[in-house]
């Protein structure tokens, strides 16, 4: 399906990707052909070992693929070393993992300023940027909390804060929902959607949870390592 | 590195059993050392009190201070070589001792020096007859100016004048006289190796600009009939001294072998259990190097505090130790050498982390490794 947006925050063509298991070549991803606008959200749904795990690791630059191209934001990471990804990741690119990994022993404010201590370093820009997230995400009294003192939804909202911390051309949401009841899963990902429409970010959001799909512009199924189907998403009734 | 700080502030108690036994291991460093280091001074410090540079023997005495003889004509010959003033003889004598106080059978060991070149600490005059410095040491055994101590079955009387520091040799408390006093006591505790005037034992040598003065150039001087060797060479001569200094130095190297393999085991569990935290720090960004580093900030702090604690625990046991008792002295050198020794196993036993730092997959943090 075409993509109306001029800018493209994700272009990825012929990515294949292949593992090797014992004496056998375990095929991920075959062919796959994938863009994402520059402020769209889009739903990469599948059932387990689908792919849809791999093809966001590569978008993120965690994994390379082994043929393809793959350009994020106008960098073209296909053949990128490991060094060079790393500080592509560290640039261009947020995530949001499944099990939220907030560090245990920093604040929330730390945990945003990690993003900085670990990149460019910018002191008080930095501080100032993690302050203004924190504000924007409504966390701004629980600053100094340690993760522990926080609810899952809280904890949720200081993980999207930290993927946002280096401005990125994409964030990659990786099963938001699943250790989250239906009510609080419903508020999180109510909450991307603002987070990123507010902001102009393009965003992946990996799930096989068909509820969160009504919060994507875009529902993308892939089984089996290729893409089955693609379409819009309308938004739900809020 | 604020991470690895952090966690450290924050979480203290991961890093307790790592700092107890790492504080053990510093102490049983610097106590070894300390031991090694008083040992070696109670056996050396009457040659290391030497102002000279050089101590000549007779070439028959296999380097040791009882077994040289050197006669005047020899002396004169290596006072030759080595200019005027620039050489003096010494002369000793082991014998056990009644001190003021003590029992009739509590005999002290003690040796007796006569000296010509003054060494560290005392006086350029010898003392006169029947007159001697004591070694610190013999404040111990209730020995104050004007003890008058009796030596050797013949039990010499000589008169304590004043006192001079770390001059014991081969364990034992020194009195230094003059040569006439050493001969005079010789002849009457040990007439069957008394000496004729003039005689003495090794020769202590001074070096100076005018005079080229070598170990070997006195000995061609002497025609053979002396070993002359330095300062450093006679105290490694000693009976027992370097024996002692390899058999602590191996204990202090197994003990050093033991810290990295407590540094190495500590921290390569705790990888283990960041290795989830690393997946998510390297998916954010964070290079390979950067964590390496926090580890090993921490593995350095964690041993530098042990260090201090075992610095502390040193100083107070050498201020408390009573002088006489355990051979213990805590120098500087040891103890920033005892800290080096620790700070260079907590980098080595890091290392071993390094490897797992490096395998730790960033995909696995998002699930994507397979």
């Amino acid at each position: 399906m075409p993509v109306t947006q001029t800018a493209v925050a994700l272009s990825m063509h012929g990515i294949r990707r292949t593992f090797r298991v014992a004496d056998d070549e375990v095929v991920a991803l075959d062919g796959v052909d994938l863009t994402v606008g520059s402020d769209e959200i889009l739903a990469l749904v599948g059932p387990s070992g689908s792919g849809k795990t791999t093809l966001c690791s590569i978008a993120g630059g965690l994994l390379a693929p082994t043929s393809g191209s793959v350009v994020v934001g106008g960098q073209d990471i296909s053949d990128y070393t490991s060094r060079q990804l790393t500080d592509f990741r560290r640039n261009a690119v947020g995530f949001v993992f499944q099990t939220v990994n907030l560090v245990p022993f920093l604040t929330a404010r730390e945990n945003l300023l990690v993003v900085d201590e670990i990149g460019p370093r910018t002191g008080a820009r930095g501080r100032a940027r993690a302050d203004q997230l924190l504000e924007e995400l409504g966390l701004a009294d629980r600053a100094k909390n340690m993760p522990a003192q926080l609810s899952g939804g809280q904890r949720q909202r200081v993980a999207i804060g930290r993927a946002l911390m280096n401005e990125p051309s994409l964030v990659l949401f990786d099963e938001p929902t699943s250790a989250l009841d239906t009510e609080l899963g419903d508020q999180v990902v109510h909450l991307i959607r603002e987070e990123m429409k507010s902001r102009g970010k393009a965003a992946i959001i990996v799930t096989h949870d068909d509820r969160i799909t009504h919060y994507a512009d875009r529902i993308v199924r892939i089984v089996d390592g290729r893409i089955t189907h693609e379409g819009a998403s309308a938004p739900p009734d809020r | 590195m604020k991470l690895a700080l952090r966690e450290l502030q924050r979480r203290p108690g991961r890093f307790v059993v790592a700092t107890v036994i790492l504080t053990l291991i510093a102490l049983l460093l610097m106590f070894l050392g300390g031991l090694l280091d008083g040992l070696v001074a109670s056996s050396t410090g009457a040659l290391r009190a030497q102002t000279g540079q050089f101590i000549v023997y007779s070439s028959t005495s296999r380097n040791a201070l009882v077994r040289s003889r050197i006669e005047p004509a020899t002396h004169a010959q290596v006072a030759a070589v080595a200019g005027p003033g620039n050489t003096g003889g010494l002369g000793s004598v082991q014998l056990g001792s009644r001190i003021p106080g003590h029992g009739p059978r509590d005999l002290v060991p003690i040796v007796l020096f006569g000296y010509e070149l003054a060494p560290r600490g005392l006086p350029h005059m010898p003392p006169g007859p029947d007159e001697v410095y004591a070694d610190t040491t013999l404040k111990a055994q209730n020995v104050s100016v004007g003890t008058v101590i009796e030596l050797g079955p013949a039990r010499s009387r000589v008169r304590v004048i004043g006192f001079v520091s770390d001059s014991q040799y081969l364990g034992q408390a020194t009195l230094w006289g003059s040569l006439a006093t050493w001969r005079g006591v010789l002849t009457e505790n040990r007439p069957g190796e008394r000496v004729a005037d003039g005689v003495v034992q090794a020769i202590i040598v001074r070096h100076d600009a005018a005079h080229a003065t070598t170990p070997a150039g006195i000995d061609a001087a002497t025609g053979g009939a002396t070993t002359t060797l330095t300062t450093d060479q006679a105290i490694n001569a000693l009976p027992g001294v370097a024996q002692q200094q390899s058999v602590f130095d191996q204990i202090i190297g197994v003990t050093v072998v033991i810290a990295i393999v407590v540094v190495a085991l500590f921290f390569a569990l705790i990888t283990i259990e960041r290795t989830a935290l690393y997946g998510v720090l390297k998916a954010l960004g964070a290079s390979s190097t950067t964590l390496f580093w926090g580890v090993l900030l921490q593995a350095l702090i964690v041993t530098l505090i042990a260090s201090a604690i075992g610095i502390v625990a040193s100083l107070i046991l050498a201020a408390i130790i009573p002088p006489g008792s355990i051979p213990f002295i805590a120098t500087p050198l040891r103890l920033a050498t005892s800290v080096a020794y620790l700070v260079i196993a907590a980098v080595i036993g890091c290392a071993f982390s390094l490897r797992r730092v490096l395998k730790v997959d960033p995909a696995a943090a998002i699930g994507g490794g397979q």
